[in-house]
């Protein structure tokens, strides 16, 4: 019988921090300025410039390490990390190694209905590197320094990942928990969450660890999951060979669905760790950290919980509209704002996500507010206007944010609830359509749909077709 | 000397540093280092038992600066002495990162 083989992952995720300035200097960390433009001597590695920390990254860090039930260290520090390369100005990156910012946490994931707790080694804080664009042209590249010293939180797992599954429902945890803080938007196309892959295989039933692989250059949930398999399958390849798996670095290249090896002996990977002598510890007491803790949000699971007794949602409901931070806020504001926290949650359920998945949107992109999402709530609620009435006012609102009472108002859209008017409507509807009228008298069912649809379209879509439905049974009979 | 640095090592530091050495530069480093590591030798007959290794000298801690943005366009600046320059950006042999 063939071997079973068990593969065992771990992460190194990299996240960048949504704060304003750099780590070490007041330079903006927006992203897409002009190449260079937001540099200044420190974060371009001038002699004799000084790093400064940016109190609101200890802060993140630490909300990051809390929520992910790590211990925070009482007295940090930072050290170099030495090495050289074109993106690195200074020849060294500050870092932490010996004194980590939170160490020894735990995220729970649940893939299908089993729980499992994935624990956190460390989390460290450090400063990205600048950007390297390669010029076809003259076979040279082009460094530019706008993202050099951008705040980095590196997150570090244990190897208690065993499938390219967990290791999504891994990410989308660390995704949700740093969303919710507002630590960061965590886009991994965009480069602000970052993963490498530490994987390895073992005989099934062994509890030895084999030689594993480090994977750089993931940048999708898709990428991520095509090269856990294809690395999976080469060490399972190399080890029935009877051959060693090598521990080295690899880059995985999502187009030829392939990894090869990146680091050679001129890229020896010796740092030389060292403190960084231009920075003095952080050390961090109760009070601070009590601060932090208690400016920590209701995290995704406890809205799940909240949302279904509270509310009554079902819970694949619940998920989605907690899977963004911003779609949970929309809820919750227009919930309270109208009382009708199901109906609100239909119109994000269907309306909303079939709009965002038309225009290939992100939930944050939307523009309607919550007022004015209770607002057409309430509107339909009420009977003041049809539901396809509605349908069309939502989408108006969704393109442009509008106040959907005063459009209604200003197009005359409200559904007319004049008997009188309706009446002398459904008369003439009924005096020019003899045939139809004639084979509902006569038994036909369906002959009253087009009647219903006679009047409606008379009435340009104002009536409420419940009550036109009732009205012409009543006056065919 | 006590100490003895192989040449291996010096290859090591030299490729770790990207410096290419003279046969000659090779003997002088060698002795250098040799010296350095002679003089830490001294250092460790002392006791240190039970002290906490030190970062830095004084007893100084959270230095932090509020997250404000206080920096202009220092384009020009960190340019002025690059030795090559392309499209505002530094110009450096090609690399792959």
């Amino acid at each position: 019988m063939a071997k079973q083989y068990e593969t065992v992952i771990g992460l190194e995720v990299h996240v960048e921090l949504a704060t304003k300035t750099k780590i070490f200097c007041g330079c903006s960390t927006r992203f897409g300025g002009a190449p260079n433009t937001h540099t200044c001597p420190v974060c371009t590695g001038m002699p004799g410039s000084l790093p400064v920390l940016n109190k609101q990254v200890v802060e993140y860090a630490m909300a990051i390490g809390l929520a992910a039930n790590c211990e925070i260290t009482r007295i940090c520090k930072f050290d170099r990390k030495n090495y050289f390369y074109p993106d690195n100005p200074q020849n060294y990156q500050i870092s932490q190694l010996y004194l980590p910012i939170a160490r020894n946490g735990y995220v729970e994931i649940g893939t299908g209905k089993t729980k499992k707790r994935v624990r956190i080694h460390e989390m460290h804080m450090e400063e990205d590197a600048g950007k390297l664009v390669h010029d076809e042209w003259d076979d040279t590249s082009i460094v530019d320094f706008n993202r050099s010293g951008v705040p980095l939180v590196e997150i570090v797992s244990e190897p208690d990942m065993r499938s390219a599954e967990e290791v999504l429902a891994y990410l989308e945890k660390l995704r949700m928990i740093i969303q919710y803080l507002g630590a960061s938007d965590c886009k991994l196309q965009e480069g602000s969450m970052r993963a490498d892959i530490n994987l390895s295989v073992r005989e099934a039933g062994s509890d030895k660890l084999g030689t594993r692989t480090e994977m750089k250059n993931l940048n999708s949930f898709k990428a991520i999951a095509r090269a856990i398999e294809g690395e999976r399958q080469r060490q399972i390849e190399i080890l029935e060979s009877g051959k060693e798996v090598i521990q080295e670095t690899r880059r995985w290249d999502d187009n030829k669905e392939y990894s090869y090896a990146m680091r050679s002996k001129e890229d020896a990977q010796d740092y030389r760790y060292f403190p960084e002598p231009d920075l003095v510890p952080v050390v961090i007491d109760d009070a601070w950290i009590e601060k932090i803790k208690a400016e920590q949000p209701e995290f995704q699971d406890a809205k799940i919980s909240r949302y279904r007794e509270e509310f009554g949602l079902p819970e694949y409901d619940a998920q989605i509209i907690t899977s963004s931070i911003h779609l949970a806020k929309l809820f919750e504001r227009a919930a309270a704002l109208c009382s009708k926290p199901k109906k609100v949650s239909n119109w994000l359920m269907v309306e909303t996500l079939r709009l965002l998945k038309e225009h290939g949107m992100e939930p944050e992109e939307i523009r309607f507010s919550p007022e004015n999402l209770a607002k057409l709530v309430e509107l339909a609620e009420t009977g003041t206007i049809n539901s396809s009435v509605a349908k069309g006012v939502f989408e108006k609102m969704f393109a442009a944010d509008m106040d959907p009472e005063a459009y209604v108002k200003e197009h005359g859209l409200k559904t007319v609830n004049d008997e009188g008017e309706l009446n002398a409507v459904l008369e003439k509807v009924i005096a020019d359509n003899p045939q139809a009228a004639a084979d509902y008298r006569g038994g036909k069912e369906k002959a009253l749909g087009a009647l219903v649809g006679q009047t409606m379209k008379a009435m340009k879509g104002k009536a409420d077709p419940g009550r036109v439905n009732q009205r012409l049974r009543e006056m065919l009979s | 000397m006590a100490n003895k640095i192989s040449d291996e090592t010096i290859e090591y530091v030299g490729i770790l540093a990207k410096l290419e050495l003279s046969g000659e530069e090779k003997e002088k480093a060698k002795s250098d280092m040799e010296k350095m590591l002679d003089y830490i030798d001294t250092l460790n007959e002392l006791d240190t038992e039970g002290i906490e290794p030190m970062s830095h000298v004084f007893p100084v801690n959270n230095v932090f600066r509020e997250d404000v943005v206080r920096n202009t366009d220092g384009s020009k600046d960190a340019l002025a002495n690059a030795p090559l320059a392309k499209d505002q950006g530094f110009k450096v042999p090609k690399t792959i990162g």
